[in-house]
């Protein structure tokens, strides 16, 4: 059957040799096509005897589905060289920039307002909070500050206007996060557990102080609530928020509102300028504390023979900048946007207890 | 407060160091601000012995010096005109620092001969402003030795801060007694010999009638005949200025030197510049008076005033007269030591804005019953000073009775502190504090039996009695707060609080969840977070709505701080200008914080606002920079929104923004008229320019309280239900006027079959040729959802005619050909 070979050998080299497609077509349809050569030849097969069909028609059929899958190796193998081709024209240059996206930022106030939430939440302490604007008397009177004590001049207040004939006492743009305190020693009553950041006003501008600064006040109220469980909670606090362990000294001090009184110092170390929270032999005032004063307790409601307990306050823009080594306090209030670029948290990394603060 | 080391020693006799001292001083409450030792600055200067000067060779106006130093003999060139063979010096060797000059001395050669040091002048050492020429010291000065030590300068200044409680630690003697108590030494006796008067006192004190309950309860007036004022002696020139003050004359420096030795205030009067008796009474409205800092002052009926015949002669508890007051020529001197009410005392002193040693020490509360020793104290050392010859004490009034008692209960102590005081302890420090414990607890038999001890009780509560120089106690909390501070809080020891058992509860309150997702929402959205100031400048408050007399700071630190903020945009405005001016001229920026709608507590309301200005991108090669519009504000509000839970696709948009946006390119979402969620667009063109800003510039604000919380408690989801059939979308294009909203006509669209149509959107807005001036064109697609059989086109198209029906009723507009 030599003829059956010289087909194969014919039709094998012209597939293989299709440098295109249209080519590779021309071959398929001249070999198998209705009148292709292949074909014909089998039609020729009914004219055969019996014998001679038998060896035939498996050969034919046997170069048929040869050249059938001759014919799609090929296609296939043009297909790829012609993607290879088209892709090795396809460059780009990568090292170029890439279309600008936004990078938002929080604001190192709101994210550590956060973390000192996520750390006190841990310890069962819950977010009140209170007004800007706030009565003298919430201010003051009711932390037993008095009209006449000097500490409401050292405190540098901010008063708000009083219309003509208004006789009452000015409001005053709160100087701390105390009368929170109060609030909701009034609305709640005790045992309580309560943290209460936000906006304090005072009047006061130089190089460490801003006429608007945050603070966060810690109230813990109960049977037999101790100064020595204020310790534990500040200490406690403390490691977690610097992520180390943080010794605090407690030294007697004065407030109205709190007996025994309180300023809390934080171990630290200076070294060349910069403080290191934690380390070292030298102490960082950074709070003051002390035990609910029993006439605050009666302002909000609370019998002082039956109740007692711890408050604190310290400052938040502080804590940012001893945690995160931002030098200036005024920047925090400015804008600048490279500042907020670079001091600024991610949107999609809230503080949490799990992750870590 | 200040004193000296020597000065506290003058109390406290005591082995301890001045480390030791300040780390008490701190742990008491009596925190130290300062320590200046001067033997850190001077302590390296010695004395030395000119023994030759000769002429500098090659200078006129030096001298080579041959000095004997602690290092012996020493050549040094100096320039002084006094600088002579036979003075004995102040040295400085190489190595020395001297502080006036700021320089570190070194062997150098002057004009051609070595120099081996300096000889100081006072202005060197900045001992005074003297620079005629060099320190020259008596003979009794010795070779070698230090010269802070010969000049009696080794006398470390202490500073403390005092809490507004401490009136007893404005004098050196109440720091002294802290210590004590402390177990830092033994308070020394404090006791003040009386001086017997000669003569009766020829100058009479009366209390007016209104004074004599409360504002000046009593006066104490003693007349010394036969001074000699001047130059008070060194010793106490040098506490003097060693604390700050500066010295005038004997007669002063006395008043002031028992100011601060005990907190004692006192005025002396030139007895013969005072004309007749002296009446202490209330000022007459408008009278004056030139007061010793030479200033004049005019009074008001409040103030309590000491005059004489002819008029006011010093205000009460603040400070004296010039006309009457002490001067080197005078020889009669009158005493005056009084008692000034705190509260009266304050309100004068801030009316008249002075602030003196007396009002400070007044308006805490200076010890009344030390009062008449205050005048035995000032006379004896005038006497010894000053000579003369005493008159008879006179005393107005009476001494106001302070005496009190409270109960402390030692267990509340320990429960308070958290930390075990013994009792007995705790009777020690409050009697080492000038209290007196009387304990009618139980006695034990053996306690008692201790011989000399007074028997101490074990349980029970002790009778605290308060001294006069304590007004600040007013009660068992205060008597806690005092044996606390003594027994020292450093020892306090950590003690941990119980946990609830479980899972702790959410903290926050739905409105505090909110208020966090919407700052973490805007900085996700690519705005950078500000905190601005509550209070902005009068013409930016009223640019947004504010600036009413009811949101005005009655003191503001400037007039840019004068107004609470109406709305967050300007201080997020302010904040982009100064941006821009730096040179950065897109940014967004956003800040959550509270906005004031009036002055009284809770007129306030939670805004989250953002801005963006100029471009949406840098410069770039991608093309995808173009200038922000409000669409991009109203992404951003609607993005905001829909985080934090509103219905986004209910909302209405309205054209009632408020008038700082542009009217023609501003909206507001709402719930209706009357339930503003948000607000957005351009902001106007005058605001922008009044803000200096360069645009374009869109801003938006969502009111978080607004948004309605949702009802359902539950975590549970409404079901979904998803088809499995294809669905089929469908484009029209519409001719409509102008000017009507897109909302309103895929609104229509919407409703024309609710059960088919899921959603339709707006893909293009076109005006221009082949549409009618005063015309545009909207084309929008509808998605069609079949739930039950795949649409026939007979369906599709029955639904495509309820659209074009529906939108023309609603718009008036036609399906484009």
């Amino acid at each position: 059957m030599s003829d059956i070979d010289n087909l194969r050998s014919t039709w094998l080299t012209r597939i293989a040799d299709a440098k295109d497609e249209s080519t590779l077509e021309d071959a398929r349809v001249a070999a198998l096509g209705k009148k292709g050569e292949v074909s014909l030849k089998m039609r020729e097969l009914g004219k055969m005897t019996p014998e001679e069909r038998q060896v035939a028609g498996p050969a034919l059929n046997a170069l048929k589905n040869e050249l059938n899958s001759a014919l799609v190796a090929r296609k296939t193998a043009l297909a790829d060289a012609a993607l290879e081709e088209r892709l090795r024209t396809e460059w780009m240059d990568i090292s170029a920039p890439s279309r600008p996206g936004q990078q938002g930022t929080i604001h190192p106030v709101s994210q550590v307002t956060e973390e000192v939430i996520a750390l006190f939440a841990d310890l069962g302490y819950s977010v009140a909070e209170g007004p800007q604007i706030e009565s003298d008397w919430l201010n003051f009177d009711a932390l037993n500050i008095p009209s006449h004590h000097p500490a409401r001049a050292e405190m540098d207040t901010f008063y708000m206007k009083r219309a003509e004939g208004d006789n009452r006492p000015p409001h005053v743009l709160r100087t701390h996060t105390s009368p929170v305190q109060i609030r909701h020693m009034q609305a709640h009553g005790a045992p309580c557990r309560i943290i209460a950041p936000g906006r304090v006003y005072r009047a006061d501008y130089d190089q460490t102080h801003t006429p608007m600064f945050h603070q966060v006040e810690g109230l813990a109220l109960g049977r037999d609530i101790s100064m020595a469980n204020l310790k534990w909670t500040l200490e406690t606090f403390f490691s977690a928020f610097f992520g180390k362990d943080v010794k605090t000294r407690f030294r007697a001090s004065h407030f109205p509102f709190t007996e025994p009184s309180a300023e809390v110092d934080i171990q630290c170390s200076w070294e060349n300028g910069q403080v290191k929270v934690g380390e070292g032999n030298d102490w960082l005032e950074v709070l003051g504390s002390g035990m609910v004063h029993p006439k605050v307790l009666e302002a909000g409601k609370i019998d002082p023979t039956q109740y007692q307990g711890f408050a604190f306050g310290m400052g938040i823009d502080r804590m940012a900048m001893l945690k995160y080594g931002i030098p200036d306090l005024r920047a925090f209030f400015d804008s600048d946007l490279r500042w907020l670029r670079h001091y600024g948290f991610s949107a999609l990394t809230p503080p949490s207890v799990s992750a870590g603060v | 407060m200040k004193f000296t080391l020597n000065w506290l020693k003058d109390h406290l006799e005591t082995e301890a160091t001045l480390d030791e001292i300040v780390e008490a001083l701190t742990d008491l409450g009596l925190e130290v601000e300062e320590v200046v030792n001067p033997a850190d600055r001077l302590g390296t200067f010695r004395i030395g012995y000119v023994k030759s000067a000769e002429q500098h060779p090659n200078a006129d106006r030096l001298r080579v010096c041959m000095v004997e130093t602690a290092a012996g003999m020493q050549q040094i060139i100096c320039g002084a005109p006094n600088a002579r063979a036979g003075i004995k010096v102040v040295v400085a060797q190489p190595g020395d620092y001297v502080p006036g000059i700021d320089t570190t001395i070194q062997v150098g050669e002057i004009r051609g001969v070595e120099s081996h040091g300096m000889m100081a002048s006072e202005r060197e050492l900045e001992l005074s402003d003297e620079h005629d020429g060099i320190i020259e010291l008596p003979e009794a000065a010795e070779v070698g030795q230090r010269y802070i030590d010969f000049a009696e300068l080794n006398d470390p200044m202490i500073e403390i801060a005092i809490t507004p409680n401490r009136p007893d630690a404005l004098g050196v003697r109440g720091i002294a007694r802290d210590l004590a108590a402390r177990g830092l030494g033994t308070l020394k006796s404090g006791d003040v010999p009386l001086v017997e008067g000669a003569y009766a006192n020829p100058i009479t004190t009366h209390l007016a009638a209104d004074v004599a309950d409360k504002a000046c309860p009593v006066f104490f007036g003693r007349h010394v005949r036969g001074v000699k004022n001047g130059p008070s002696p060194k010793w106490m020139q040098q506490r003097l200025i060693a604390i700050g003050l500066r010295p005038i004359s004997t007669l002063v420096d006395i008043t002031n030197y028992v100011t601060y030795d005990r907190g004692r205030p006192l005025h002396v009067f030139d007895a013969d510049k005072v004309h007749g008796d002296l009446t202490v009474r209330f000022a007459k409205e408008g009278e004056t008076i030139t007061a010793l800092d030479d200033k004049e002052y005019t009074l008001t009926p409040e103030m309590t005033i000491i005059a004489d015949e002819q008029g006011v002669e010093s205000i009460g508890g603040i400070m004296g007269g010039a006309a009457s007051g002490c001067t080197d020529e005078t020889v009669n001197v009158y005493i005056e030591a009084a008692y000034f009410d705190p509260v009266r005392t304050a309100h004068t002193g801030r009316a008249l804005k002075i602030n003196s040693d007396a009002r400070y020490r007044f308006e805490r509360g200076v010890d009344p019953a030390f009062t008449p020793d205050g005048v035995e104290l000032a006379t004896r050392l005038v006497l010894d000073l000053c000579g003369g010859e005493p008159s008879e004490v006179t005393k107005a009034g009476e001494v106001p009775d302070t005496a009190r008692r409270y109960d402390l209960d030692p267990a509340r102590v320990i429960s308070l502190v958290g930390m075990d005081i013994p009792r007995t302890e705790q009777v020690r420090i409050l009697e080492a504090l000038g209290f007196d414990c009387a304990q009618p607890g139980i006695v034990t038999s053996t306690l008692a039996a201790v011989a000399g001890t007074a028997p101490v009780a074990e349980s029970g509560v002790i009778s605290v009695g308060i001294p006069s120089w304590r007004p600040d106690v007013h009660g068992e909390a205060d008597l806690v707060e005092e044996v606390a501070r003594v027994a020292s809080l450093t020892k306090l020891e950590g003690k941990p609080m119980p946990r609830e058992a479980g899972i702790g509860e959410p903290v926050l309150s739905p409105m505090q969840v909110r208020t966090a997702t919407a700052r973490r929402s805007l900085a996700a959205l690519g705005l950078n977070e500000c905190v601005t100031y509550s209070f902005i400048q009068q013409s930016s408050a009223a640019l947004f709505g504010g600036g009413s007399d009811a949101t005005e700071v009655a003191n503001p630190i400037s007039s840019e701080m004068s107004h609470m903020r109406p709305d967050l945009l300007p201080g997020l405005m302010e904040a982009a200008t100064r941006n821009q001016a730096r040179g950065i001229a897109d940014l967004g920026l956003f800040e959550v914080g509270m906005a004031f709608e009036g002055g009284e507590p809770e007129e306030d309301a939670l805004h989250a606002t953002g801005l963006r200005v100029g471009h949406t991108a840098p410069r770039n090669a991608h093309g995808t920079r173009r200038p922000v519009d409000l669409y991009d504000a109203k992404a951003d509000a609607e993005a905001l929104l829909s985080t934090l839970g509103a219905p986004v696709e209910r909302l209405m948009p309205l054209r009632t923004a408020p008038a700082w946006f542009h009217p023609g390119r501003s909206g507001v979402l709402g719930l209706g008229p009357k339930n503003p969620l948000a607000v957005f667009g351009e902001l106007h063109p005058k605001v922008v320019e009044a803000l200096d800003l360069k645009g374009p510039v869109v801003g938006f604000t969502v009111f978080p309280a607004n948004i309605p919380f949702p009802k359902a408690k539950t975590a549970t989801r409404a079901p979904l239900a998803l088809s499995d059939l294809q669905s089929v979308e469908r484009d029209f294009a519409f001719v409509v006027d102008a000017d009507v909203e897109a909302d309103k006509l895929l609104r229509a669209a919407k409703g024309a079959d609710k059960q088919l149509i899921e959603a339709v959107s707006l893909f293009d807005v076109y005006q221009g040729p082949r549409v009618e001036e005063g015309k545009k064109s909207l084309a929008i697609a509808a998605r069609l959802q079949p739930k039950d059989a795949t649409l026939t086109d007979d369906q599709i198209e029955a639904v495509a005619a309820k659209i074009i029906k529906a939108v023309e009723k609603a718009t008036g507009g036609v399906l484009r050909g």
